[in-house]
């Protein structure tokens, strides 16, 4: 099955390249948007019997390595397989 | 004296440091490649900088991770001093020897430029030949130098005097604007609690010869190799 981690910076953490990105859409001309957060996203392809399992294995993966708990929160979601 | 510098993918300062090391101790340290799973016993180990893995997922996540971390770990444990500069700071975050961490510096820019650093701790294993408050000129290379722990962590940091160096000016002011990267606290470089594991974002080893225009590294390198004697 396949799944995808969302890491975005923790409240109150400087994000430097989000605060670039929110600047530079308010030069180009959108004055609504109010405030940008940048993370990432990382697709995996796992071998599990059923979506727990696999959500058991992605969390321990998370926390040794996909995120630095320090700074970053993430959020496992999987995907409707086609 | 039995060094080890660690040689990741990507490292590029190994050489540097190496060159640093034997120059005040007549010694060479060992090269150990991070594929390594075993470790001669070392006094020093040292996590030079560098772009260990391309800095691939961030900066050092990866190298923190490699076979021989299990073992530099274990070696400071037992009690063996390491050492990180710039990448190796990241490397040491990372793999949870010392606390907090290092984000994207505030201005987004990869800064290169020789930098005052304050020195906080003239007590410690790798830093005693300085005197407290001393200003010394060292340079910075770095894209992802700001140091950020939460404010628990800061405060411990700094009621125990485990800061090594602030960023500063001439004159040793420490403000924003004597701030390269956003650091908190103006911090540079910080030790454990320990006292055996320290990492730093300014490169030493590039001010050990007058080649470079600066010597000022020339007291972090005698205060080490003085402490192994």
């Amino acid at each position: 099955m396949k799944s995808l981690v969302k890491i975005m910076p923790k409240k109150g953490v400087l994000d430097p390249q989000g605060k670039a990105i929110e600047n530079s859409l308010k030069q180009l001309g959108f004055p609504q948007i109010k405030k940008v957060k940048q993370g990432k996203i990382i697709e995996i392809e796992i071998d599990a019997d059923n979506e727990s399992d696999a959500r058991e294995i992605i969390t321990n993966a998370s926390n040794k390595l996909l995120a630095n708990l320090v700074i970053e929160d993430y959020e496992i979601t999987f995907l409707k397989e086609d | 004296m039995r060094v080890s510098v660690i040689v990741f993918p990507g490292s590029n300062c190994d050489r540097d440091v190496a060159v640093s090391l034997k120059k005040f101790s007549n010694k060479s340290p060992l090269m150990i490649w991070h594929k390594e799973t075993s470790l001669p016993d070392s006094d020093l180990i040292v996590l030079p900088g560098g772009f260990s893995y391309g800095d691939y997922l961030r900066c050092g996540s990866m190298a923190a991770n490699s076979p021989i971390m299990k073992e530099v770990k274990k070696s400071a444990e037992k009690g063996s001093s390491i050492l990180g500069i710039c990448n190796g700071f990241q490397i040491l975050t990372e793999s949870g020897l010392l606390p907090g961490t290092l984000i994207r510096n505030q201005g987004l820019s990869f800064i290169c430029k020789n930098t005052s650093l304050r020195v906080e701790n003239d007590k410690s294993f790798f830093t005693h030949n300085y005197n407290k408050n001393e200003i010394v000129n060292i340079p910075i290379a770095h894209n992802e130098g700001n140091y950020f722990a939460d404010e628990n962590v800061i405060k411990d940091i700094e009621d125990k005097n485990l800061v090594a160096f602030r960023y500063c000016n001439k004159n040793g002011d420490i403000n924003e604007e004597t701030n390269p990267n956003g650091s908190l606290k103006n911090i540079a470089g910080i030790i454990n609690e320990k006292g055996n594991v320290l990492g730093m974002m300014p490169h030493p080893e590039r001010a050990t010869d007058d080649i470079t225009g600066l010597n000022d590294g020339e007291k972090f390198f005698t205060s080490i190799i003085e402490s192994i004697k």
